[in-house]
């Protein structure tokens, strides 16, 4: 399951964003997708979900092409966006969240997931509004894993969490990339992102600057002050 | 006292007939953010249907199974050729299109069922009335509160108990989320529709006999589903219940009181509601 994004160019109206964009996801590999606020990450994410629909490139999955395709037809194929925002549905309970993703194909059942992660299951009857903001994230995750995902976008994951949530997460998402998933991450924190991280691409004004393996990245100092400083 | 009693009875009866065609209405908004002012319309479709079913086969139980399942038919087709291209476009343009179709659809009623009016006979085993002491009550307008009743908790049911109930529930809040985890939005949204306005159709066949058909009841039914939905909140299930059987309750109570004043009322209760809770009872902000 390899995704190949080769010169994606995306707009909001008239505003060019994504200025040509080419990444790839080998199958099994944890990406991330670095850089500043603005640089286009959740532009580049949102394109692959089929939220943005990119003017001009390519971007094939298991050699196929997902520009032109619905929103719900790319996440069908396994292609799953946890949005930055989280998208948990406050008038359903956390248990109706997961259950409208269940999908019997996925590795994850119901059951695994409340293994996996206990809070979720201590919590399956309260409303998803009533989540702390590291609840929301981990059922946005589990709500992913049990619609069978071949490949994971994730938008900033850890964002606003505390320290001991960000190694929970961490550790869950080492467990879903031993499980063979493909994962794309867009994350703020280069110390979880080279915990983590197969390779790294950069992104600076809508244009890949920098792509590296994670040991090259962990090198380069110079990249990293240019490109990811605030 | 058993006047009161009655109209209390006759009140709830035309509630759940309100509630029916309102929670339709109510969840279509919800869902789609779509206004459909054809409601009222396709609530006269199923009175019709109703009456020609009656008509032809002198069976008020066909007429009450086939008629909605038509209406739904009929809506699900509208909403997969003309009214899905209009859902990103302001609500001025649901308003013209759905007028649109609730001018068709009436105009052709009078062209297939004529201007004059219909009745339709409840079935034999409901004609007549049911004796509780000294109360006489007629069994057709029991049996529509008992039948109602069933349907308002199978509707429950669907809502809020099942996969398809907490998608639509789950869309409401955030159509493109429930996309994003693989959920034919399109076909929800036209099933979604086909229910609502299946409803109505339903509430369309069981009026029939009690109201009779004729084909300019559209907008007044339109009408009275708005005010029930802003009593009760838009987007509510609770609400349009509770909306629909307080209409039907001052509508019946006026009219042993003071039947010109119905209308002054009802629309009197709803401005109390809007200045207090703007978003109705049940509303979410
Ligand atoms: N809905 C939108 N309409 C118009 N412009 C937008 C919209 N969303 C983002 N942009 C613009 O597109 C550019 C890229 O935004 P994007 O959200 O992809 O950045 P990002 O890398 O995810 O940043 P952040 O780290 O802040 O999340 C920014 O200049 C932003 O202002
Ligand atoms: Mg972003």
């Amino acid at each position: 399951m390899k995704l190949e994004i080769n010169g994606i160019h995306s707009y909001y109206e008239k505003s060019h964003v994504l200025e040509g964009v080419s990444l790839q996801v080998n199958p099994g590999e944890l990406v991330t997708l670095l850089g500043r606020n603005g640089a286009g990450k959740t532009t580049t994410l949102r394109s692959i979900a089929g939220i943005v629909k990119p003017a001009k490139g390519s971007i094939m999955f298991n050699n196929e092409e997902l520009i032109g395709r619905e929103i719900f037809d790319i996440a069908r194929k396994g292609v799953l966006l946890v949005p930055e925002h989280r998208g948990i549905f406050g008038i359903l309970s956390v248990e109706e969240n997961l259950a409208i993703a269940v999908r019997s194909s996925s590795r994850w059942s119901l059951a695994d997931i409340y293994e996996m992660f206990p809070r979720l299951y201590e919590r399956r009857k309260n409303g998803g509004n009533a989540l702390s903001g590291g609840e929301q994230q981990m059922l946005a995750i589990a709500r992913a894993l049990v619609n069978d995902p071949k490949l994971l976008l994730l938008d900033e994951p850890t964002e606003g969490l505390a320290p001991v949530i960000v190694d929970e997460i961490v550790r869950i998402l080492q467990k879903i990339r031993s499980a063979g998933v493909s994962v794309l991450l867009v994350e703020q924190n280069l110390a979880v992102c080279e915990k983590l991280a197969d390779r790294h691409y950069v992104i600076e004004q809508g244009r890949v600057v920098y792509s590296g393996s994670g040991e090259q990245f962990r090198q380069e100092q110079e990249i990293k002050n240019r490109y990811l400083a605030v | 006292m058993s006047l009161y009693l009655f109209q209390a009875l006759n009140g709830i009866g035309l509630g759940m007939i309100y509630f029916l065609i309102s929670v339709g209405l109510t969840i279509i908004f919800g869902l789609l953010n779509f206004v459909n002012f054809a409601h009222g319309a396709y609530y006269l479709l199923g009175s019709y249907l109703a009456f020609t079913i009656v008509s032809l086969s002198g069976n008020f139980w066909l007429a009450l199974l086939l008629a909605p399942i038509v209406v739904a038919a009929l809506a699900w087709v509208t909403e997969k050729t003309l009214i899905q291209r209009a859902y990103h476009l302001p609500h001025t343009f649901h308003i013209l299109i759905t007028l649109g179709i609730a001018l068709i659809i009436q105009e052709l009623s009078i062209s297939i069922w004529g201007p004059i009016g219909k009745t339709v006979a409840a079935p034999p085993s409901l004609a007549g009335v049911i004796q509780l002491g000294d109360f006489f009550y007629p069994k057709y307008r029991l049996f529509v509160i008992a039948f109602t009743a069933v349907i308002a908790l199978a509707l429950w049911f669907l809502l809020e108990r099942t996969r398809f109930g907490a998608l639509v529930r789950a869309g409401s809040e955030d159509a493109q989320t429930v996309s994003l985890l693989g959920t034919h939005i399109h076909k929800l949204f036209a099933l979604t529709f086909a229910l609502g306005v299946g409803l109505a159709g339903l509430a369309g066949v069981l009026a029939a006999p009690i109201r009779g058909v004729h084909p300019f009841i559209g907008p007044e039914v339109l009408g009275l589903a708005f005010v029930v939905v802003v009593i009760g909140g838009m987007g509510s299930f609770v609400g349009a219940l509770v909306g629909g059987i307080t209409v039907g309750l001052v509508q019946s109570m006026m009219t042993t009181l003071w039947p010109q004043g119905a209308s002054l009322m009802i629309y009197g209760a709803m401005a109390i509601v809007i200045l207090m809770k703007p978003y109705g009872l049940f509303g979410r902000a």
